[in-house]
Parts: structure tokens; sequence; C-alpha cells
């Protein structure tokens, strides 16, 4: 399938969930790409037809589709628009090498030359948060085994394997990170058709509501960012609890999708969306608390490891999960009970971008 | 849509622009703190002050860099905030406001910080070669087509509907080049004759070297503001009273060239959201978006300032003159102040700002104008950038 075959697929399974009619009903539609991954300048022009937004207000927002959806909330509150759709999507696969193009993200006049690509950088940070935070890669190997194995009960994943974390594994890629422990990339696209209150309460019985966005940036130089904490993450997700009115995350939340493009991000951001004490993430997730049937359940869809990595729609499936999650239609990962949840994505290497959302179904 | 529900009042208080040029010696980064640095200096406020940021720009292809938006990051003034880049091609300059827009009226943020930048000569051998690849690369790609190419096309058959002869066209030029004289941050001012811009080069007929603006480099920003915060700031906050965006089909070659209905739509949106019902007696004056000369003839009647066709008519009788009735780009546009694009679409919400503060300078607009808009354009020709201003 194209992009546009894609995006036309889940365009039309949003559409119809939602109960509406992308030329009477969407008033405005949201876009996420960045044209290198897609390698065509000005990808912003091939994205109305597919969603049924020809001749409307159609915008693209260079990031993670979670970006999109921000933007799209701020046009519902603002008044503009009562339906808005956001879309976002993967075509990795047409990708031939992805990793220069990671490349040409650092700065051309003094990181590029170092010729540092992104798993060597997201080697370092790993190495940096684990020394600080006391894990080490075991951890990470069995973060990426439970959201392996949580794929398995997901129809959507690509990646689902029972697998013991294996301390013999293929090696290293990168001090300490190794293959396990990266998000093989996939493709795919998502859909997602927000309302205000009012029209809302009108297509549907059952909303998910969004309590709270917030999205930050923490520097973007390799040479002054925080290498230790997920900064960003912290940020944003200090606006979003702050806009839903949770002051206590960790027992706010019954289910969370965050980040995992690589496994340690899992713990590092589970720790900055304060899901957890500082330093206690791989603790907890030793004790199980992080299963699907623990206490509070991470990425019961299986993330990105799991699910394969969708590039700037990755935010957006998270997202998605959550939904499913809150409603009750997650199927065999299905969190019994779930009121809450948060989603996070991150822009991946060499950003340090991202954006954190809080859904709840009441 | 539902204008009525609009409830929060946004309003511009400072605006900054670097100088557009060719072969800048700053980084992109450092085009994007200067222009920053600037706005927030004429709104006299510290970057402490602002609680989000919105940056524009287009194609990474011209820079060479992936993810644009976060390799500016901290030269746009976003270290540690909210930040995010919006992308409409052409037409991200004057998006970027109504990006800012969101932010504010939505009620999230009582401060937004705009940046647009745009590096386009770091695109060797020239940035025309990064516009090859904006073709479907299935379709059209083979074919070779360039920019210039698809402009003629499309000017061809706006002067064939109209009957229009070059020389009205160059008109827009001679007088965008000569209203940039005015403009301290011009790139290609000139006292140029008609017959300068008939007599130079034929690119792709009728499109010729002096009916294009140039290649350039530059970066502006506006400071928005809550209306609370906004009248604590300023004593002349300019508002931000319409906006509106619209994108027409991907596939270009099905439809009449001839007007450009997106930015009809696009303008129709932003005049309602502002209440205005007759455009053009309530405009003041305006800056569309002239990349090319036939271009402001063209948005001029997809804003709805004239009839179809009747452009031409107006800029001879020398309506659009920076001191006629209806003024159209009296900043020099992007024919005679540059293009570096998405800065320049930023730029003319800049003039707006300055023009309805009466700041303007020599390039000031006479009557004391109350009311105007700014326009952008993009993509395969295909979307429509609007924003209508009050002081």
């Amino acid at each position: 399938m194209s992009y546009k075959e894609l995006i036309f697929d889940a365009a039309v399974k949003a559409y119809a969930d939602a109960g509406v009619d992308p030329r009477r009903d969407v008033e405005s539609f949201v876009c996420s790409s960045e044209d290198f991954y897609e390698g065509t300048s000005i990808f912003d022009e091939y994205v109305p037809d597919q969603l049924g937004g020809a001749l409307k207000p159609v915008c693209t927002i260079s990031g993670d589709g979670m970006y999109s959806v921000s933007t799209a909330y701020m046009q519902i509150l603002a008044g503009l628009f009562d339906i808005v759709a956001v879309e976002a999507h993967s075509k990795a696969s047409d990708i031939v090498n992805i990793s220069p193009i990671y490349d040409l993200a650092l700065d051309p006049i003094y990181t590029r030359p170092l010729g540092v690509n992104a798993n060597f950088i997201a080697g370092l940070e790993m190495n940096k948060f684990l020394q600080a935070s006391g894990a080490n890669h075991l951890h990470c190997r069995e973060v990426a085994a439970k959201n392996r194995r949580n794929a398995l009960s997901n129809d959507l994943a690509m990646n689902g394997a029972d697998l013991e974390p294996n301390s013999n594994s293929s090696g290293f890629i990168s001090y300490p990170l190794s293959a396990e422990d990266v998000a093989p990339l996939a493709d795919g696209a998502a859909v997602v058709v927000l309302a205000g209150e009012d029209a809302a309460k009108q297509l549907r019985d059952d909303p998910v509501w969004i309590n709270g966005v917030g999205w930050a940036s923490d520097s973007p130089t390799l040479e002054t960012r925080d290498w230790e904490r997920a900064t960003y993450a912290a940020l944003a997700s200090k606006q979003a609890y702050h806009q839903a009115k949770v002051h206590d995350p960790a027992q706010a939340v019954q289910v969370a999708e965050i980040d995992d493009t690589y496994s340690y991000k899992e713990l590092q951001h589970a720790e900055a969306l304060a899901l957890t004490g500082r330093d206690r993430a791989h603790t907890l997730l030793q004790d199980g608390v992080f299963d699907v049937d623990g206490q509070l359940p991470i990425n019961p869809s299986g993330g990105s490891i799991g699910m394969g990595h969708t590039l700037e729609m990755s935010g957006l499936v998270r997202m998605i999960e959550i939904v499913k999650q809150l409603r009750g239609q997650a199927g065999a990962h299905q969190i019994h009970g779930a009121q809450t949840g948060i989603a996070f994505a991150w822009r991946g290497v060499p950003t340090t971008s991202g954006a954190a959302i809080v859904l709840s179904n009441r | 849509m539902n204008e009525l529900n609009v409830k929060k009042r946004v309003a511009v208080v400072g605006a900054g622009m670097t100088k557009f040029m060719r072969r800048a010696q700053e980084t992109g980064k450092e085009l994007a703190f200067e222009a920053a640095r600037q706005a927030l200096d004429s709104a006299s406020m510290r970057i402490e002050d602002i609680e989000s940021v919105a940056l524009g720009s287009a194609p990474d292809a011209f820079d060479g860099v992936h993810m644009k938006g976060e390799y500016l990051l901290d030269g746009a003034g976003a270290w540690r905030k909210p930040y995010s880049r919006n992308f409409v091609g052409g037409g991200t300059g004057v998006f970027s406001p109504i990006h800012g827009w969101f932010h504010v009226a939505s009620g999230l943020y009582d401060t937004c910080l705009v940046v647009a930048e745009e590096k386009m000569s770091t695109c060797l051998p020239h940035p025309q070669t990064a516009f090859l690849t904006i073709f479907d690369n299935m379709i059209e790609r083979p074919l070779g087509p360039n920019l210039i190419w698809i402009f003629a096309l499309e000017m061809q058959r706006y002067m064939q509907t109209h009957k229009i002869p070059k020389e009205q066209i160059a008109q827009v030029a001679v007088k965008n080049k000569r209203n940039a004289l005015d403009h301290p941050s011009a790139q290609i001012a000139q006292a140029v004759t008609l017959q300068d811009i008939l007599d130079s080069e034929v690119l792709a007929w009728p499109v010729q070297r002096l009916d294009i603006s140039p290649v350039s480099d530059g970066a502006c920003a506006v400071v928005l503001a809550s209306e609370d915060v906004a009248r604590k700031i300023t004593d002349s906050p300019v508002w931000i009273d319409g906006v509106g965006w619209n994108l027409d089909t991907t596939y270009w070659t099905n439809r009449d060239l001839y007007f450009p209905r997106y930015v009809a739509s696009a303008a129709r949106m932003a005049y309602g959201m502002a209440g205005i019902s007759n455009p053009r007696k309530e405009i003041d004056f305006a800056e569309p978006y002239d990349p090319f000369d036939y271009k402001e003839l063209h948005h001029m009647e997809g804003l709805l300032l004239c009839r179809k066709g009747e452009a031409p008519k107006l800029t001879a009788e020398g309506v659009t003159q920076r001191d006629g009735k209806l003024p159209i780009c009296p900043s020099g546009g992007l024919l005679g102040v540059g293009n570096p694009i998405a800065a320049a679409g930023l730029m003319k919400i800049c003039e707006l700002f300055w023009q309805l503060r009466g700041e303007a300078g020599k390039r000031q607009v006479a009557g004391d104008p109350r009311t105007a808009v700014a326009q952008a354009w993009g993509d395969l020709m295909q979307i429509g950038t609007v924003v209508v201003m009050r002081a």
C-alpha cells in the first residue's frame, strides 16, 4: 500500500468509528510529517484528498502526531471548530537507509562532522541514565521482553514474541545499547477525530475526554542538554497534569502508553512523567508493576518495541491505545476498570522534544 | 465553523525582522535569534515572559537539515518551552501567526512568540533544485518539472482568461521594487522601469527574470498576547481579528488555474471571523503574496478585493500605489523586500503591525488605516493562508 492508501484506510475507519462524514462534518484537518522521512519536500501538498480534506482548512505540524492533536485541541478550545481530524503515518519501508536521515538532524557545523549516528547517541544517553538511576542493561532487555510479550495479544502489532530477556544477546551496537533495545521500523497510518464537548456528546455516548495536553523541548544541541533525565517529558507532562488537575500521577493513572523507541526510554520516561519515583522504575519493573496485570501497566499494547516504530505516527498510536483501553475495547490486553490514562510521545534522536496527553472516560 | 464561538481576542504586541539578503553569514539559528530578539525588544519583553513558541519554516531541503524545527529551537527562544513547527509550504509565513493564535485564543497560553526563518542560499547550486523534490514522485517527477514552469502555466491561464497584456502584470514588479526602496531590510529594492522588466531574460514564457522574487535568507518574528496581557504591554496593540486557511486538492492539473478558489475560501473564513462583509470597502490596505508579479493580482482577486480580472486594471489606474485608494504591498512585497519563504510571509504580518500602529515611516500609507489583510500561498498552487488585523 502507498502512504495515500494507508491514510485512506485509517481515515475511513476513524470516520466510521466517530460517525462523521469528512466532507460534511469535519471542519479542519491537522496532519503530521517531516519531509526527509517522506522523500518529498513540502509534503503537506499530498494529504488532503485521501482524508476528504480538499478545499478545507488543512495544515501540517512538523512533528509527532501528538503535537498535531495538541494543535487540533487548541483549534477546538479557541472556538474555531467543533470537529477536527488528526492524521499521522509512517512509510518507513520506503526509506532505503534511515541512519543518514537521522544524521542530517544534527547541527551541520558543530556535531554532524563528528559522524555520530543515532544509535551511538542513544547508547551514550542510555549509559548516563543507567549509571544515574542504578539500573543496568538487563533491566532494559526486560522492558523489551515485556513489550514484545504484550504485543502478542495486540492484532495491530508486528513484533510480538515470547522471549526470555537474554543476557547472551547479539552483542552491543553501541554499549550498552543492543539491537533488542531498539524498536523496529514499521509502516502504518492513524487518524483520530476530536470534537468539542457538545459535538462529542451528540456523536456518541462514550467519548474519551482530553483532560490535558502538554509539549516541551529541552536543548537541541548535544553539548548542552540534560543527558540523564528526560526533562522534556517532565515539562510536557507537568502542563498536561496541571490542566487535568492530576496531582499524583502514579495514583491517578491506571494505564500508560509511553514512548519506548529505545527500551531504556520507557524507564526514563516513566520517571520523568512522575509515574514512578526517581530511580525507581527498574525496581518496579522487576516487581511486575508495569505488566498488563500489574498496578500500573505501561505499554500493554506492546509499545513501539512490540508494535513497531512508526516514526511521527508513534504518539498517535500510543493515544489510540489509551482510547481503546478507556472504552474497554482493548481486547486481550484490556486493563479492567481503567478510567484515566496517559500517552507520551518523544520525537526521537537527536531531539529533546515530547508531548503528553491525559485522557479519561469520565 | 462557528465564528461567534471565538471569544478570546489576540493581539500582536511586537515585531522584528532581519535584513533579507542572499548568502547571509549568519546560521539559521542566528537569523531566528536576531528576529526573535528584535520582536521581544520592541515589546519591552524578555524571553522569560514568553509562555509558548510557534515556528514556521519551509522545506528542510534548503538547509539540508532534517527536523529543521528542532534545529532552530534554541535560536527561536524555545528552550524548555512548549514549541512546535507548522508547515504549509509557501503559505507557512502567514500560517505561523495563525498557529500562534491557536496557542493564545485557546486560553492555554497568554503569550506566544512566533518565529519564521528561511535560509535558502545554503542550497547549492540553487534552491530551485530543492523544489524539484516537491512533485509527485511517481506521476510528475519523471517529467522534471520546476516551479517556474508550473507558475508560467498558471500565469498564462490567468492572462488568457482575462485577456491581460504582459505590460499590466509587469507594473506590479515596478511598483513593489520601488516601494521597497523605503524598506530598511529590503534585498532588491530598485527604481526599475516597465521596460527593464519586459527586457529581462525569459525563463519560461511568460515569466521573465524580473517578474520573480529573489532567493533570500532571513527571519521575522512577532509576539502575540491575550487581551489582558496585551493591554499591559502596550497602549497600541494590533488585533488579529480574522484567521483563515484552506488547502485545495493535490491534483493541480485537474483544476482551472485562472482563479485561486482556495484563497477565496480562506479569505471568506477570515473575513467571517472579523465580521467583514464587504472587503472592498472595509479593507484599508493589503499585503497579498507576491513571489511573482502576476500572483499579487491573482491574490487580490482571491482575497475578494476586486472582481475577477479587475486587479490589472486597478494597478494600471494607480489604485494600488502606496498613495492610492487601496495600497497593495506597501512594504515592497516579496518582489522588493525579498523572499525567504516562511519569513517573507511573516514579513507581511510585521508590515501590517507597523502600518496599523503608524510606525511604517516612509512606507506609511495615508489615511490612518484601521483594517488590513495579509495573505500567503504555497504548495502546488494549492494553499491560501489569510490574516485580518485591526488597529
